[in-house]
């Protein structure tokens, strides 16, 4: 299964089926990024707005994978493992920071917190 | 430090090096370059012939220096007992006899000095305690700058240091209870600033060097400082103490350019190479000194130095004001000792003021001292304060010696020193027991008959002692000592001192009118009828305070002879029955003016003086009286005049400058020798005085001599009626000629508005160019805030619209292959 992958993966010519290359992989990616950061612009919701960065974490994930598998080396999988576990304690944190800012002010708007207007 | 050969950059070096070379000589070859291009002192002449005026002591054993380490040992002492608290009168002990100590050092010290040899003499000894100024700034040997902390002792450092230690071991018996109302803290600080002051005397005195003379110098002006300024909670005291201090720096900026001037010139300022120079009549570079400018120049600057110290001239308005200090301190400070320190810096000196072919700075000393002691002596005659009388009284008889000094009598004028100390110590110590024992009260015109008055018969006789002698009445040590300046003003020609007779009229006019107002306030305070009002010194006032029906020595058996007792004490014992003592009801008038007091049930009796303030006026009574016979004393054979001080003077370095005091004869007062006539003319002038001074103010009967008729203490009908007669005159002497208020226009309104005006430069030009700068950053700062909306959304545009422009710059330039 893995050597398939790895020969999909590899393969410089596209098939009669379409095949996923590189460039599909970044494609999601870049989508993914982009919608995360449309997101992140546009949603005043803290929970919203976190979930996007999530979301642009993981495309950030997505694409280092895909490098990974393109150069036949595991340095950008092992790279992603260890986003991957502080992303988990970071969104810990963060979701208990949105917990906080919403006890304090009884909404989610980021509008809100703006005392640090120079 | 010489031994190895030293590397110059301007001179060849003679042998090649040995040895690793001294750090001092990178010093030396900087400040070498440095003087060869200022070009300084040049090399003095080493005279190896004989020095002058006979030989040195030799050796003198080491205790001697126990005569100045004494006083500093104790300051460290009363230091002490400050710091562990002592609340008894240890440190008064220590002081005593500590300086007791020093004086027996000092007779001991002037007996070797005068057993060295015969008379004539010029013998010294220097002893050096240690290293003090000591580098080399050159290669020669005179290019070098000592002063090392080494006494030099000869005759006359003998006599001032007699008179130094010994009334300063007196003075401080009496301010062991003068001052026994502050015992605690204050004393502790009074003590500790005597001592330091004796010791800085002590420098200024023996030190072997004119370094070392300024150190003491200094010295003495700050303790002067710290002891005017005692009551630091009087704004008075205060002012008076930065007043002193002040005009004493002007006279200072005088005397450090004379000593840096003699450093320029005689390339030294130790005392045995600058005597050898001037008797050789050489300048440090071996240029003939009686032509060079620095023969009058020098003399000059030190004169503006001693002037400041000794209160003459522009310089005399510090002193009356020190009066604002204990009595204790003007006795000593400010009357007996510091202020005579101009007239030692000159008598040191004599040798180099004589060396001037002219005279001229002499000339000047003489006539601005006899100006000065008749202008002091004029408005002594109109005021009232009894102590800023004794405060004007030393500024004149300080006028005397220097003109003395410029009258070529330097013996007159260490003997007038000499005597002077004495009896005015005693008249001091006199005042101040009446000050100490009517709270404060110092207006002759409250005071009268107060040697009538119980435990004040001491301090009248005193006073009368004081005062004989300050008006020159015959047979008195002041007499003596004042005839002799008189008398060579009238001897030395009109060529050597110009105007000499006129500066002796000017004189013997003054000794009169020195007569006139001593004996005015002897016959105002201290007879006639007994009569006062006592004054407002709060802590002089409870000491004679007590409850009505009582006597003072009653309450002071049942309560303890304690000076600090408390306020209220008179309320819980009084009885209120009129018992009255005559003077009561003055007394009770004044004091009504007090919140504390109630003179329903307290009234004030005088505080007479105890043991130790009755010891210590004995002591100097006795010797103001003693000191008379100094006169007919030969210390030693030469010196026709002025009998054991003369003998001194003779024996001391003033004897350089014999061969122009034994020019200064031949004139005459009215075809008689003065020194034979002046001894009835001044004893008349000085009954004159007296005379009139009783007519005026003298009491009824023989107490004012059968002329007077002063009935009460504040009128005396026929010198208020004088006073009345000169009208707009009196009014000017009385306000001290307005000269404070002329300096106050003239000096300090002016420096007043010139700091204001810097004060302003300041706040705008040098604050606001520092302001403007400080506004650069906060403008800048105040168009970038704007930036920070606070709105998490724009910050994140940005962020993602500044990733996208930096993407496209890669790309762009990527694509271009730069990279």
């Amino acid at each position: 299964m893995i050597d398939a992958v790895l020969t999909i993966a590899q393969s410089q010519t596209p098939g009669p089926m379409a095949q996923a290359t590189l460039f599909h992989y970044l494609i999601v990616s870049a989508l993914m990024f982009g919608i995360g950061l449309i997101g992140f612009l546009t949603r005043r919701n803290l929970i919203i707005m976190f979930l996007c960065t999530e979301l642009m974490f993981q495309a950030a994930g997505i694409a280092l994978i895909a490098f990974s598998r393109f150069h036949l080396n595991h340095t950008g999988e092992t790279f992603v493992i260890f986003v991957l576990t502080i992303a988990a304690a970071e969104a810990a944190l963060a979701l208990a920071l949105v917990v906080l800012l919403f006890r304090r002010r009884e909404t989610l708007d980021a509008g809100v917190w703006s005392q640090l207007r120079g | 430090m010489v031994a190895a050969p030293r590397l110059t950059v301007v001179l060849v070096v003679p042998e090649p090096l040995t040895g690793p070379i001294p750090f001092e000589n990178l010093v030396t070859d900087l400040i070498n370059q440095l003087q060869l291009v200022l070009a300084v002192a040049g090399d003095p002449a080493h005279a190896s012939g004989a020095r002058p005026g006979g030989p040195t002591l030799g050796e003198l054993p080491n205790w001697v220096l126990a005569m100045p380490f004494l006083p500093l040992l104790a300051c460290v002492l009363c230091g002490l007992c400050a710091v562990f608290k002592v609340r008894t009168k240890l440190p008064a002990i220590i002081t005593v006899v500590s300086l007791a100590g020093s004086f027996v050092v000092a007779i001991l010290a002037y007996q070797m000095t005068m057993s060295g040899g015969a008379g004539g003499g010029g013998q010294y000894a220097v002893l050096k305690a240690w290293d003090w100024i000591n580098f080399q700034f050159g290669v020669r040997e005179a290019q070098s700058v000592v002063a090392n902390f080494s006494f030099y002792i000869d005759a006359l450092t003998c006599l001032w240091m007699l008179f130094v230690c010994g009334l300063g071991a007196v003075i401080a018996l009496y301010a062991s209870e003068y001052m026994s109302h502050d015992v605690g803290p204050g004393y502790c600080r009074f003590f500790v600033a005597f001592n330091l002051f004796v010791f800085s005397m002590a420098c200024l005195v023996m030190g072997d060097n004119l370094l070392l003379l300024f150190l003491g110098w200094e010295g003495v002006g700050l303790c002067s400082y710290l002891l005017i300024g005692y009551f630091y909670t009087k704004p008075a005291a205060v002012a008076a103490g930065k007043k002193a201090f002040i005009v004493n720096r002007i006279g200072d900026l005088g005397l450090s350019m004379g000593i840096m001037a003699t450093f320029v010139v005689f390339g030294t300022v130790e005392y045995t190479k600058l005597f050898e120079l001037i008797a050789a009549g050489k300048t440090g570079s071996g240029a003939d000194l009686a032509t060079h400018w620095a023969v009058w120049v020098i003399p000059a600057l030190l004169t503006v130095g001693a002037f400041g110290k000794s209160a003459q001239l522009f310089f005399y308005v510090w002193l009356p004001d020190a009066m604002e200090g204990p009595t204790p301190v003007s006795a000593l400070i400010h009357a007996a000792t510091m202020v005579t320190a101009g007239v030692f810096l000159i008598a040191r000196l004599y040798p180099l003021f004589t060396a001037d072919p002219n005279l001229s700075v002499l000339t000047f000393v003489a006539w601005a001292g006899a100006i000065t002691a008749f202008w002091a002596a004029t408005i002594e005659m109109a005021i009232f304060d009894i102590k800023r009388v004794m405060g004007y009284s030393t500024i004149s008889q300080l006028g005397f010696m220097f003109a003395g000094l410029g009258l070529l009598t330097p013996v007159g004028a260490a003997f007038h020193t000499f005597t002077h100390a004495f009896f005015k110590a005693t008249l001091f110590l006199g005042v101040g027991a009446v000050m100490h024992g009517f709270g404060g009260q110092l207006d002759l015109r409250r005071l009268s008959g107060v040697m009538w008055m119980k435990g004040f018969g001491l301090v009248g006789i005193a006073m009368l002692i004081g005062s004989i002698n300050l008006s020159g009445v015959p047979f008195t040590a002041g007499y003596f000592s004042k005839d002799l300046i008189l008398a060579a003003g009238f001897a030395t020609p009109d060529t050597m001192i110009g105007g000499a007779q006129w500066v002796a009229w000017l004189l013997l006019i003054t000794a009169g009118m020195t007569a006139y107002y001593t004996f005015r306030t002897y016959l105002r305070v201290y007879v006639g009828p007994k009569e006062f009002v006592p004054g407002d010194d709060p802590d002089l006032v409870d000491m004679g305070r007590h409850p009505k029906g009582t006597s003072l020595d009653d309450w002071h058996a049942q309560h303890g002879h304690g000076h600090g007792h408390s306020h209220d004490h008179g309320h819980d014992h009084g009885h209120a029955h009129g018992h009255d003592h005559g003077h009561g009801g003055v007394a009770d008038r004044r004091l009504a003016h007090r919140q504390d007091f109630d003179p329903t049930t307290e009234e004030f009796d005088p505080h007479p003086p105890g043991l130790a303030m009755k010891a210590a006026i004995i002591i100097v009574m006795t010797l103001s009286v003693l000191a008379a016979g100094l006169y007919f004393y030969k210390a030693m054979p030469g010196g026709d005049h002025g009998g054991w001080v003369g003998g001194v003077i003779h024996a001391s370095q003033v004897s350089g400058s014999q061969p122009i005091v034994d020019k200064a004869h031949g004139g005459t007062f009215f075809g008689q020798d003065p020194h034979k006539v002046m001894y009835y003319v001044s004893a008349l002038v000085g009954l004159i005085g007296i005379l009139i001074a009783a007519f005026l103010h003298g009491p009824k009967g023989w107490q004012g001599l059968f002329i007077g008729n002063r009935e009460k203490c504040d009128v005396a009908p026929r010198a208020d009626r004088l006073a009345n007669a000169f009208g707009p005159l009196t009014k000017l002497a009385r306000n001290k000629y307005f000269v404070d208020e002329i300096y106050d226009a003239l000096i300090v309104k002016p420096l007043w508005v010139l700091s204001h005006i810097f004060h302003l430069i300041d706040k705008l030009l040098v604050d606001g160019l520092v302001n403007l700068f400080g506004l650069l950053p906060r403008g800048a700062g105040s168009l970038a805030r704007k930036q920070q909306t606070g709105v998490l959304h724009e910050y994140a545009i940005r962020m993602a619209v500044g990733v996208a422009l930096m993407l496209a710059i890669v790309i762009v330039v990527k694509g271009r292959g730069v990279i």
